[in-house]
């Protein structure tokens, strides 16, 4: 069988695992996580499979361009619409994330749901499928397409089984994030199908490819405002400042999965648009826009840190901290240099693995205290044995610490920032300093100090232990021993900070277009 | 035998992860064979690297061991690498033949407490990363071992985690070492970007290349490699975080001081020192800084009661002294002083835990006294450390700080000698009051203070004994040897007339001399003389560090938390939130106007007719 179909399955698999775990509920309760964790199984080794056969050397900007696979299957060939997907190392690696964070997520929603749990372990599948499908759709109708479908279960997922906190119910929290991602969606569909017509107007031909609409002339403004809509959707989602409001209702509200599906994927998808299609399609009007971006991308850094800092409540705190760490992907996108590109990869994978482990530390402490306000925690480091030293480690990786993947991350974007401008990166390395104040303000706050009471918790289960020691095994292997992953996304970040950087010379018009 | 050289750090890496998957379920006898015979291990490796390195010395003195390839991106490939040279050599002697004896000691000074276990995870994790700092031959991996020694001090000094006051100072050192760590980021950002490589020897090579002397590159580089060593050694100005780190328990401070950490900073500028003979800006700003707090530690050093605060202030004025020795061009000096410094004061830190605990954790000075026979080891500890610490010899501070001050001289820097001079009498001054105070008159804590203090007991048992007796045949007989680090520039070359060589020794004397009046036999009148007007005004300012801590407190601290707590509920939140009510409102005044009353539809389809009437009349 063509291996490219691979990427079929790895969309089709997590919805039909999807429908399974939703009509396995009527035969046992019990059933619909197994399923689940099933299928993210096999996501996670068809990915791993693809990761070690695949060849990742070429990439579609580059000189000799092409896809390391493509499934290409007509769908409404009259708008020259096709199911078609695509794969490179960028793509491969968020995908091989996706699977990981899957099995993590149905993991650690184990013994957390009781309520409608097949419809639950639905909504989190198809969440899954319409990621997997965003990292992989090459044609812009059908990453439309997955970009809204991977929205509505989330929106479930924080409707239905989020917590309600004082003074705000958890529809408030999923409506917000629905408008919001909603909204900026629409304004990337209007700059899609903008980019369509001007495509058809200079061709004669409706396309929706990535391929064929990646060379398409166009004026300068017309480019800027099309990479405008692009931009708006995924700053948005990412979160940048100051539309990162929804984010920290959202995360506070949601169920310990939904968080963190929202911060170990969901958020990577916006920094995947960024790469892919802003910078990628649109180098000149990017490279214009570029300092406004990476000074957002500052701002965030700085402001997530600040607002993370003062939060009572431990989910916030660590969703602020994702704002914060999300500047620093915002920047290195828009640097784009390969070094800052690479350093993005790298942070998206141990951001995703980071903020995860924080938001299911979150969650173990609430199913065994139920509280997420630090005023009621304190001196837990005696009193829940086990947790706190893994607590500990996360909050080290956090701040950036050497041995940890966000430290290489970090360091790789702020060098590659740096060749750009000096002063954005000085700014940015305040940023260091910040993280140190709430990654310790975490720490003191829930475990050192003094016992309020003299309650004790129960220690981490063993399946709770093989989450945690898995997140941790990831992290420093991407901290010690990251080539396995930079080797995979070097050609296809190479190519994308060439072609970008033809367009901050200014040397060519539509950088892609020269090639 | 060269190539056992990364057993070096994992024996100690190896019983890091031993004893934290352990979970605190060893016995406290486990624990220690495995914290102590983990730097053990590292002692033995470590001794036998050093013999095949000096009988067989390798091409070009040196010896590098490739592990892996960190990083690989375009334009940037660290490796982690170890380097094995005169000064590497001599660093890891000392990390981990220092740290061993400290580790033992702690078996003793730890019995009982409670995390145990955890207490030597980390005290073996800081000598890995200390190690890792040492040994790196890329400044990236340098920087690994830097962030960990932050981590190790945060975990160490916050290790009695339930005082939140512990907490604060772990917090403060981590933060105020972070602010120079930042520094040093941005120093190697900065290299990459202008050499394109973060190892130190192709650094050292094509910098001058590259780089005219007193270029505007190499100054920045090297004053923001100066700033994160400032942060690492606690020099002026981020040196407000080495008294408070005094939270941790006493073997902790003996590490952070002698061993590890604070001799950071040195180590880095020596390791670098092509880059500073480039800037000699830069080079001079180091000895500026060194002499600066040099003088502000030992003036801050006279006012303290606390034992372990004047040890703190006291190795914050020898650290001034290396640094001094950097600006001055004395490299091997400045190690020297390294080396002799680790022995002394590991010894004073270590005698001062045993003195501490034997007071039933009394650490006031002024509620101690005539302790001599009681504590004879700890007495002999303290006198010799002190010999170190004043520069007198036989003890081994007199030899290095001698080199140092002479080097100063020869270099033509008169003015950084003057005070380097004029600190040595300081340092004589603050060791014997701190002595005399302790030691002799009578004891003034038989009373229970606080829940401190009481009768004193003798400390026993051959973990208390055997690390203070080794490191007092250290301190003895570390400087009859002197020291040349063939890789490190020569020392300055120049003529110092023989009174002014024998002028800080003659001071030192002095300066003990003085003090046995003023703090042993006639108290009454330091006591009175220092209580109120001026003299006490002195005394609160050096007490209170000359302010520096306020100052910090109001320039940053202050700010954070107004911002932040300004923005708790996130103000960009309420522009989104008002955007809400304002819809919220229309909402309001449209269900409001829809009554289901057929009159007052109709009457305000006549208001609105005649508004529109009127508009159009008017307009």
């Amino acid at each position: 069988m063509d291996p490219a179909w691979i990427l079929g399955a790895l969309i089709i698999i997590p919805l039909v695992g999807g429908l399974a775990c939703w009509g396995s509920e009527y035969v046992n309760p019990h059933l619909p996580r197994w399923i689940g964790l099933t299928t993210m199984t096999i996501v996670l080794a068809l990915g791993l499979y693809l990761w070690f056969t695949g060849d990742f050397s070429f990439t579609i900007l580059g000189p000799d361009h092409r896809w390391g696979l493509e499934l290409d299957v007509p769908w409404i060939p009259r708008f020259g619409i096709s199911f078609h997907l695509g794969l490179d190392g960028l793509s491969l690696l968020l995908t091989v994330l996706s699977g990981f964070i899957g099995i993590v997520s149905v993991a650690c929603s184990w013994s957390e749901m009781h309520r409608k749990v097949g419809f639950y372990y639905m909504n989190l599948m198809w969440n899954f499928a319409g990621i997997i499908g965003v990292f992989l759709a090459i044609d812009l109708f059908l990453f439309f397409f997955f970009w809204e479908l991977m929205l509505v279960p989330m929106f479930f997922l924080i409707a239905l089984w989020g917590h309600d906190e004082p003074g705000q119910a958890r529809t408030y929290a999923a409506m917000k994030f629905f408008i919001y991602t909603q909204a900026s969606g629409l304004l990337m569909f209007v700059a899609i199908l903008a980019l369509v017509f001007i495509h058809h107007r200079a061709t004669g031909v409706f396309t929706f490819d990535y391929n064929k609409l990646l060379g398409t002339p166009m004026s300068a403004t017309a480019a800027m405002l099309i990479m405008l809509g692009f931009f708006g959707a995924f700053m948005v989602k990412l979160p940048t400042m100051p539309f990162h409001v929804w984010l920290p209702d959202a995360h506070g509200q949601a169920p310990t999965a939904g968080s963190v599906i929202l911060a170990g994927l969901m958020l990577k998808t916006a920094a995947y648009g960024l790469i892919r299609f802003c910078v990628s399609m649109f180098p000149e009007a990017a490279a214009h826009f570029a300092p406004i971006a990476m000074w957002l991308g500052v701002a965030g850094i700085l402001w997530g840190a600040a607002m993370s800092f003062s939060q009572h409540n431990m989910k916030r705190l660590v969703a602020y901290m994702s704002v914060s760490h999300m500047g620093f992907i915002m920047m290195g996108v828009f640097a784009g240099t390969a070094i800052a590109l690479q350093g993005v990869m790298i942070t998206m994978l141990s951001h995703g693995v980071s903020s995860s482990a924080l938001f299911i530390i979150t969650g173990q402490i609430y199913e065994r205290m139920h509280t997420r306000d630090f005023r009621q925690m304190s001196g837990l480091w005696t009193r829940m044995p086990g947790l706190p030293p893994v607590a500990l480690f996360f909050a080290m990786a956090s701040l950036g610490l050497p041995g940890m993947g966000n430290f290489v991350g970090e360091f790789l974007i702020l060098l590659g920032t740096l060749k750009v401008s000096v002063p954005i990166a000085v700014v940015a390395s305040l940023g260091l300093i910040t993280a140190i104040c709430y990654s310790l303000i975490y720490m003191q706050r829930a475990y050192y100090g003094p016992a309020p009471d003299k309650r004790r918790f129960p220690g981490l289960n063993r399946r709770e232990i093989a989450t945690m020691a898995s997140l941790i095994a990831v992290l420093l292997w991407l901290g010690i021993h990251p080539n396995n992953f930079l080797h995979t996304s070097a050609a296809t970040m190479t190519a994308v900070s060439q072609n970008y950087a033809h367009a901050q010379e200014g040397t060519t018009f539509n950088g892609v277009a020269s090639r | 035998m060269l190539d056992l050289l990364f057993l070096v750090f994992l024996f100690p890496l190896a019983g890091f992860f031993i004893l934290a998957m352990s979970g605190g379920r060893f016995s406290e006898r486990t624990a220690s064979i495995i914290g102590v015979g983990a730097p053990l291990l590292a002692v033995i490796v470590t001794i036998l690297v050093g013999y095949s390195f000096f009988t067989t010395i390798p091409t070009g003195g040196a010896y590098t061991q490739f592990l892996w390839n960190w990083i690989d991106v375009p334009g940037f490939h660290p490796d982690f690498a170890l380097r094995l040279d005169g000064l590497s050599m001599t660093m890891i002697s000392v990390v981990t033949g220092v740290s061993f004896l400290i580790i033992l000691f702690s078996v003793w000074y730890m019995h009982g407490e409670e995390g145990f276990s955890r207490f030597f995870a980390y005290m073996n994790l800081f000598v890995t990363s200390m190690l890792f700092l040492v040994l790196a031959n890329n400044l990236l991996f340098t920087y690994f071992g830097w962030e960990g020694v932050g981590l190790c001090s945060y975990l160490l000094i916050g290790f009695l985690y339930k005082d939140p006051a512990n907490c604060a100072a772990a917090r403060k050192a981590f933060l105020v070492t972070r602010i120079g760590d930042v520094a040093f980021a941005i120093a190697m950002w900065l290299i990459v970007r202008e050499l394109g490589t973060l190892n130190i020897q192709e650094i050292m090579r094509l910098a001058p290349e590259h780089w005219a002397v007193g270029s505007g590159i190499a100054t920045a580089v090297a004053l923001l490699l100066l700033l994160g060593a400032c942060g690492k050694s606690a020099q002026f100005p981020l040196q407000t975080w080495l008294p408070d780190a005094m939270a941790g328990p006493t073997p902790v401070s003996a590490l952070l001081h002698a061993a590890t950490m604070v001799t950071a900073g040195v180590y880095l500028i020596a390791r670098t020192n092509g880059l500073f003979l480039l800037a000699p800006l830069g080079q001079e700003a180091v000895g500026v800084v060194g002499t600066i707090t040099l003088v502000v530690a030992g003036f801050c050093a006279l006012s303290q009661t606390d034992v372990k605060r004047v040890l703190a202030y006291s190795t914050m004025s020898q650290i001034g002294y290396m640094f001094l020795a950097l600006g001055v061009g004395a490299w091997s000096g400045a190690i020297f002083h390294l080396m002799s410094h680790a022995f002394f004061k590991a010894l004073l830190f270590l005698s001062s835990g045993s003195l501490i605990l034997a007071c039933h954790h009394e650490q006031n000075m002024f509620r101690m006294g005539g302790l001599w026979k009681k504590l004879p080891v700890t007495f002999a500890g303290f006198v010799i450390g002190g010999l170190g610490l004043a520069a007198i010899p036989p003890g081994d501070g007199y030899f290095s700080k001698d080199l140092i001050m002479a080097d100063a001289f020869k270099s033509g820097h008169y003015v950084m000698w003057g005070f380097a001079v004029f600190g040595a009498f300081l340092t004589a001054v603050y060791t014997a009051r701190m002595i005399f105070l302790t030691f002799f008159g009578e004891y003034r804590g038989s009373e229970p203070h606080h829940g401190h203090g009481g009768p004193a007991t003798t400390p026993r048992g051959w973990t208390h004994h055997v690390p203070l007796v080794a490191l007092m045949i250290a301190t003895l007989l570390g400087g009859w040897f002197g020291m040349h680090i063939s890789m490190l520039p020569a020392s300055p070359a120049g003529e110092q007339p023989e009174i002014l060589e024998k002028l800080p020794l003659i001071l030192a004397v002095i300066g003990v001399i003085i003090c046995w009046p003023l703090f042993v036999t006639h108290r009454e009148f330091t006591a009175r003389f220092t209580r109120r007007g001026l003299g006490n005004q002195i005394r609160l300012v050096w007490f209170h560090a000359m302010g520096f801590d306020w100052l910090w407190d109001h320039v940053l601290v202050k700010p954070w938390y107004l911002i932040a707590g300004f923005g708790r509920r996130d103000f960009i939140d309420q522009i989104d939130r008002a955007i809400e009510r304002v819809f919220l409102g229309w909402n309001k005044v449209f269900t409001w106007s829809e009554t289901g009353h057929l009159r007052w539809y109709a009457a305000s389809v006549g208001v609105g007719a005649v508004l529109i009437l009127a508009a159009i009349i008017y307009s």
